[in-house]
């Protein structure tokens, strides 16, 4: 019993983690309704941002505070420069998805060139120790992630339910028109959400980094169970990409241990679950249904 | 046929004469190689009630999507005796121009009193609220649905939603892109008399586009006749309804 809970606690940890990398994805989703396969690569690129400032002598809170908004900037830039002029992602969202993919494969090229091929080492934001609860031990770094990711749904939610700016970028995602009918600048919002889901990713990579070592392919993985955590919890979920991102992060922990074929096949729990509830369950555990009548 | 009353003649000249709220001369537009206007005049007063009509393909739509920026257009488009030609339609907003899309447009996945919300995006005063009070007094069906998705409602309570939403921007110019549309008549009637309270109480300008002449007829004060992207006839609306020529002709009625 000690054993699994030990198993499910690092499981929760990773999870955490994973659903930082789903608000990202849910953020991009509720102001533009599109999946962004970038998303995994901006958090890596500015991952790379704070990994560069700390070197460089900045204290690690600072650095990452500064990762963030290179991160935005980053994501500010990728929707001006690439995703703006392909079009209105209501009209074309085909076209806008395959350019996130096109980005993914272009952030990954750029960050090769800048930081090289090797992987660099960051410390964890909350030390290596840990602390023993019931005789399970669990490491700060763990409930540091799990403490970062509830601050930041909180400041989502409120971003989103109670202010002028979150209703309008609501109002975008869902009718881009009809919003700049309203006299809501939509190119505007698109670039916040970008900007803003950007800077998210960051302290996702943040707290990942220093368990993987920061290299370019930090986000392939971990993009593949924040996207098994949105489907679970549903796209437009703030809450659906965290319970989504804890339940993949436990199943992911948890399934390998007792099932032995899932040993070498770590993403396999992740890619079932994602069939699963596409099957069973398309709008997620809290997505809303589309409802429309005409 | 006069015109309602404006004094001063603009001879096409393309100065904005005093007293126009919307001077549109020479407007041309299209989509992509498609063109659909051919070089449209028209004037809206201020407080004015005009209905543009025609045929299906006529280009009244094209019309108010060009006058709202939505498609880009060529010739000239004043309001406010300024040009706003090549604005985008958020900026015309914040100038006072409201348009009420086909299909209506309301955001479906927001609530009805989002939607209202959202309609005031413009405003930063404090008397947003009580307009949302104002509007749900007005509709009370909004009222008691204000927490139920928009895109749950009928067509009738949408178009409701769609022209309360609009006028939360307290726009100087309503842009209403055929309200009727698959409306049944009873609630398209009702459609009309809560516009025709709407705009006496609070002095909207409406620019109207419909099919269904009679109506709009009844509605607006002043009519333009759009046939194949040009206006052909321009009058009084009475005048306009009584005519059988002119009804047999163009209005199918």
């Amino acid at each position: 019993m000690r054993d699994f809970l030990q198993i499910l606690l690092v499981g929760i940890g990773d999870g955490a983690v994973y659903a930082m990398l789903g608000l990202g994805l849910v953020v991009i989703y509720r102001s533009t309704g599109l999946l962004n396969f970038a998303q995994g690569e901006m958090a890596m690129f500015s991952t790379f941002i704070v990994w560069t400032m700390w070197s460089l002598g900045l204290p690690m809170w600072l650095a990452i505070l500064g990762g963030m908004a290179g991160g935005f900037c980053v994501g500010a830039l990728v929707h001006q420069v690439a995703v703006r002029p392909v079009g209105d992602p209501h009209e074309k969202p085909l076209a806008v998805v395959i350019v996130t993919i096109g980005l993914f494969l272009g952030l990954n090229g750029a960050a090769q060139l800048i930081w090289g091929t090797l992987d660099r080492s960051m410390p964890p934001l909350f030390g290596r120790g840990q602390v023993t609860v019931f005789g399970v031990a669990v490491a700060w770094q763990k409930i540091g992630a799990v403490i970062a990711l509830g601050v930041m749904v909180l400041l989502f939610y409120l971003l989103f339910q109670h202010t002028k700016l979150g209703l309008a970028m609501r109002a975008v995602a869902s009718n881009s028109e009809s919003a700049s009918l309203v006299g809501i600048p939509v190119p505007r919002l698109l670039m916040l959400g970008w900007g803003l889901a950007a800077a998210v990713g960051t302290v996702a990579g943040v707290f990942i980094a220093p368990n993987l070592g920061l290299g370019t392919n930090l986000m392939q993985l971990t993009l593949i169970f924040g996207f098994a955590a949105i489907t679970l919890g549903g796209f437009d979920s703030l809450v659906g990409a965290v319970v989504g991102g804890f339940v993949v992060g436990a199943l992911s922990s948890v399934m390998p241990r007792y099932i032995t074929i899932f040993e070498k096949m770590p993403l396999a729990p992740a890619f079932i679950l994602i069939l699963a509830v596409l099957l069973f369950r398309p709008e997620g555990l809290f997505g809303k249904k589309q409802v429309s009548r005409v | 046929m006069s015109s309602a009353g404006d004094g001063v003649s603009s001879a096409g000249d393309g100065v904005s004469s005093a007293g126009h709220l919307l001077e549109v001369s020479g407007l041309s537009a299209g989509y992509g190689i498609v063109e659909v206007l051919f070089g449209v005049d028209l004037v809206v007063d201020p407080g004015e009630v005009v209905v543009v009509l025609g045929a299906n393909g006529a280009g009244k739509t094209t019309t108010l999507r060009a006058i709202s920026g939505m498609i880009s257009a060529a010739g000239q488009i004043n309001f406010l005796g300024e040009s706003v030609l090549g604005r985008r339609p958020d900026q015309l907003v914040k100038r006072g121009i409201a348009h009420v899309p086909q299909g209506r447009g309301t955001v479906t996945s927001l609530t009805v009193e989002e939607n209202l919300r959202v309609g005031a995006f413009v405003r930063s005063d404090d008397e947003i609220e009580s307009d949302i009070e104002h509007w749900f007094e007005a509709f009370p069906r909004l009222g008691e649905r204000r927490d139920q998705l928009a895109g749950s409602m009928s067509g009738g309570e949408q178009q409701m939603l769609a022209i309360s939403r609009a006028l939360m921007s307290r726009p100087k110019l309503l842009l209403l892109d055929e309200p009727s549309l698959g409306l049944a008549p009873l609630v398209t009637h009702e459609v009309f008399d809560r516009l025709r309270v709407i705009t006496e109480s609070t002095g909207t300008a409406v620019l109207l586009v419909e099919q269904n002449a009679n109506l709009a007829l009844d509605f607006a004060a002043r009519a333009y006749v759009l046939e194949a992207g040009r206006i052909v006839i321009s009058g009084d609306a009475a005048e306009l309804q009584g005519d059988a020529g002119i009804q047999k002709a163009y209005l199918g009625v």
